[in-house]
């Protein structure tokens, strides 16, 4: 059919192509390592040395992990029993599990209640990762959450936790009530009413009611501390850079003038420095006597960090949407916070979900940098009481690696999370 | 005037500009403007590029800001009040170049939101309401698609159900058919002739001149953001004025 008029330029086609399925193509385990790993002589020759590099780690790591001690008093202990054989001191992570995952000064009668915290903290995010899998009524323990996780992990009266969600919703209430009006006064107004609320009622008596006992804030550690402070700052790191990637955008000059000193301020000055002002400066500029609690004063911190990281990761998601979408929504009629909810943030977002991730995995990473402001998080555990102790001097591989295991437990999964919810959102060439 | 032209037009004032100027920092795009759009009246704005037409009809839904002289919208006056200007840009659809739509929602989640948001209709009304334009627009079978698995004209079609769903009672188009391939191009004018045909008051930016020779009462000819010219379609194509006008017309009628 196709060489019948080969020669003449006329050419009318009697009938159209069928769709046809491609060649088979090139398949089994022979033909695909034929092709990507010897498919020339240097190629086979790079994939044998990676095989023998592969089995030589493998070969040293193996029998220090297979041989390991997990029963054993004291590192002297540990090699008497190896006898000079390889194998690693696993002992120190049964003999210290609990300083490890709850510092050392922290109750060991009460250490069910910051694990049901932790088991709770599952059922709260649940609804907010999968919004498809679970009924939107659980958002309502989500949102009750922290409160509930707060009075757990630190004990004490139950009307303290109570009060501070009062407050909350004094300050929404009042929001509700004067936003019609104008935003600024509903805004301004909830914060105000939600301060009174909280100052007033810290005058009122609360000790003892329905307490649990109570653990200071310096009692706190082990990769707990990692958690409490990751979870809190990431959770509210997000918020607040989105409102300042907002606020940066805005056509108000100085709300983008306090939003851009801001991010660029806290952008340029090392995190570090920001933790010893939180320990040490903050201090000073307090009235005497407050007793502005330490880890609040860390999370505050990291939380600005953060925040200023993540606004100008939203940044790129905004500006990367086509002035199009925002035309669009205006010219439906939609008021500002109507087009931002609706059509600009939920795009804007999604295109921002890596850098994101990037700053979150980075943040809660970055909680280990506690340890320096002497605060025993996982690292200051294992650098401090559990390496300085007779028993485990030097035991240091078993503790860094356990370390660096939980890290990178959390850390892939929040990876693993954020790359399927980029699939989940794809709207495009489905 | 000839009868066609003038069915279904009423003395009613739909959209009035008055001595409208408009600049770009120093540069004068808008140079007064007056303009009176009667209700049910179908004006195709045409012209060179940059002569200032697109920023005409999106300076009547305040999404470009005039600096000078006085726009009313349905008896509104246009300030920048931020509620006054929501109010008018709901009783105004708009429908771009580009199309537009909001592709992290299905269409008919496209055509729901404003209605919900703005006009406060329940779902269940609003979801009827938006099946109820996607058939007159001839794709209801879409509705639980994304816009990107939509062809360009599906997707125009879309935005002016999208539109329609406000049941404005003022239609703006900004070159609604000059990102499309030629096949695409009928399936969109032909909407935007049934929706004349009912009455709409639009006012088009276009350079289909067959659509505005078919549809318009009036065509507007505008260059160096002045009105040059404006007739009615017939003797606008026909006996040109302004020696501009003719020059534009020998271009695009050329071949």
């Amino acid at each position: 059919m196709s060489d019948t008029h080969q020669q003449s330029i006329g050419y009318v086609r009697d009938s159209m192509l069928p769709e046809t399925a491609p060649p088979l193509g090139e398949a089994g385990a022979i033909k695909w390592a034929r092709a990507n790993l010897f498919s020339s002589v240097a190629n086979g020759i790079l994939t044998l040395v990676a095989l023998f590099t592969i089995y030589l780690l493998i070969s040293a790591v193996l029998p220090w992990i297979l041989n390991g001690i997990w029963e054993a008093p004291s590192i002297r202990a540990c090699r008497e029993i190896l006898d000079g054989a390889t194998g690693g001191c696993f002992a120190v992570l049964t003999e210290r599990w609990n300083q490890l995952l709850f510092g050392f000064k922290y109750p060991s009668d009460i250490y069910w209640r910051p694990t049901l915290a932790f088991v709770l903290l599952f059922v709260a995010i649940a609804p907010v990762l999968f919004r498809k899998v679970f009924p939107a009524q659980m958002l309502v323990f989500t949102a009750l959450y922290p409160f509930v996780a707060y009075y757990l992990i630190w004990g004490g009266s139950i009307l303290i936790p109570i009060f501070a969600l009062l407050g909350f919703v004094v300050g929404y209430l009042v929001y509700s009530r004067f936003v019609a009006q104008s935003f600024a006064a509903g805004f301004f107004g909830g914060i105000v009413a939600a301060l009174l609320f909280w100052y007033v009622t810290g005058f009122l008596p609360v000790e003892g009611i329905l307490a649990l006992e109570e653990v200071p804030s310096r009692d706190m550690g082990g990769f707990m501390l990692n958690l409490i402070l990751g979870t809190v700052c990431v959770s509210l790191s997000i918020p607040f850079g989105i409102a300042l990637a907002l606020g940066r955008q805005s056509d108000m000059p100085i709300i983008k003038w306090i939003c851009v000193v801001f991010i660029e301020f806290i952008r340029g000055v090392p995190l570090i420095t920001l933790l010893f002002v939180a320990n040490v400066v903050l201090a000073y500029f307090l009235p005497p006597g407050t007793n502005f609690d330490l880890i609040l004063r860390v999370i505050i911190m990291i939380t600005m960090f953060a925040s200023a990281y993540i606004a100008e990761v939203i940044r790129g998601g905004l500006a990367a949407l086509p002035n199009g979408q925002y035309e669009a929504g205006d010219s439906l009629g939609l008021d500002y916070a109507q087009k931002m909810r609706l059509i600009i943030l939920p795009q804007a977002l999604k295109i921002s979900i890596p850098g994101i991730v990037n700053v979150a995995v980075g943040l809660f990473k970055d909680t280990t940098l506690v340890s320096v402001i002497s605060m025993f998080d996982l690292v200051g555990m294992i650098r401090g009481p559990i390496l300085a102790s007779t028993e485990w001097n030097g035991v240091y591989w078993e503790l860094l690696s356990f370390a660096a295991l939980l890290f990178f437990v959390v850390c892939y999964g929040i990876s693993q999370y954020s790359q399927w919810l980029e699939r989940e959102l794809q709207t495009d060439h489905r | 005037m000839a009868e066609a032209a003038q069915l279904n037009v009423s003395d009613e004032v739909a959209v009035s500009i008055e001595n409208m100027n408009k600049w770009y920092g120093t540069f004068h795009v808008l140079r007064d403007i007056d303009l009176t759009v009667y209700r049910g009246e179908r004006i195709v704005i045409a012209g060179p590029s940059g002569s200032g037409k697109s920023t005409l009809i999106r300076c009547i839904n305040a999404l470009e800001e005039h600096q000078k002289g006085r726009i009313t919208v349905d008896g509104t006056v246009l300030s920048s009040d931020l509620k006054n200007i929501d109010r008018i840009r709901s009783e105004v659809g708009m429908v771009f170049q580009h199309f537009n739509l909001f592709p992290h929602l299905t269409i008919l989640e496209n055509c729901t939101l404003a209605p919900i948001w703005v006009r406060k209709t329940p779902k269940k009304e609003a979801e009827e309401l938006a099946m109820h334009f996607l058939t007159k627009v001839k794709i209801p079978d879409q509705a639980n698609k994304y816009p990107g698995q939509l062809s360009g004209g599906q997707q125009q079609r879309v935005a002016i159900a999208r539109s329609l769903c406000m049941q404005p009672r003022i239609m703006l188009f900004d070159e609604p058919t000059s990102a499309l391939d030629p096949e695409m191009i009928k399936e969109v004018l032909d909407t935007m002739v049934q929706l004349a045909e009912e009455g709409m008051t639009m006012l088009c930016v276009t350079h289909e001149m067959g659509f505005a020779r078919q549809v318009a009462n009036r065509v507007i000819f505008m260059d160096a953001g002045q009105i040059v010219e404006q007739n009615e379609p017939e003797e606008f194509f026909l006996n040109p004025q302004h020696e501009r006008t003719k020059l534009f017309l020998s271009q695009i009628l050329g071949h």
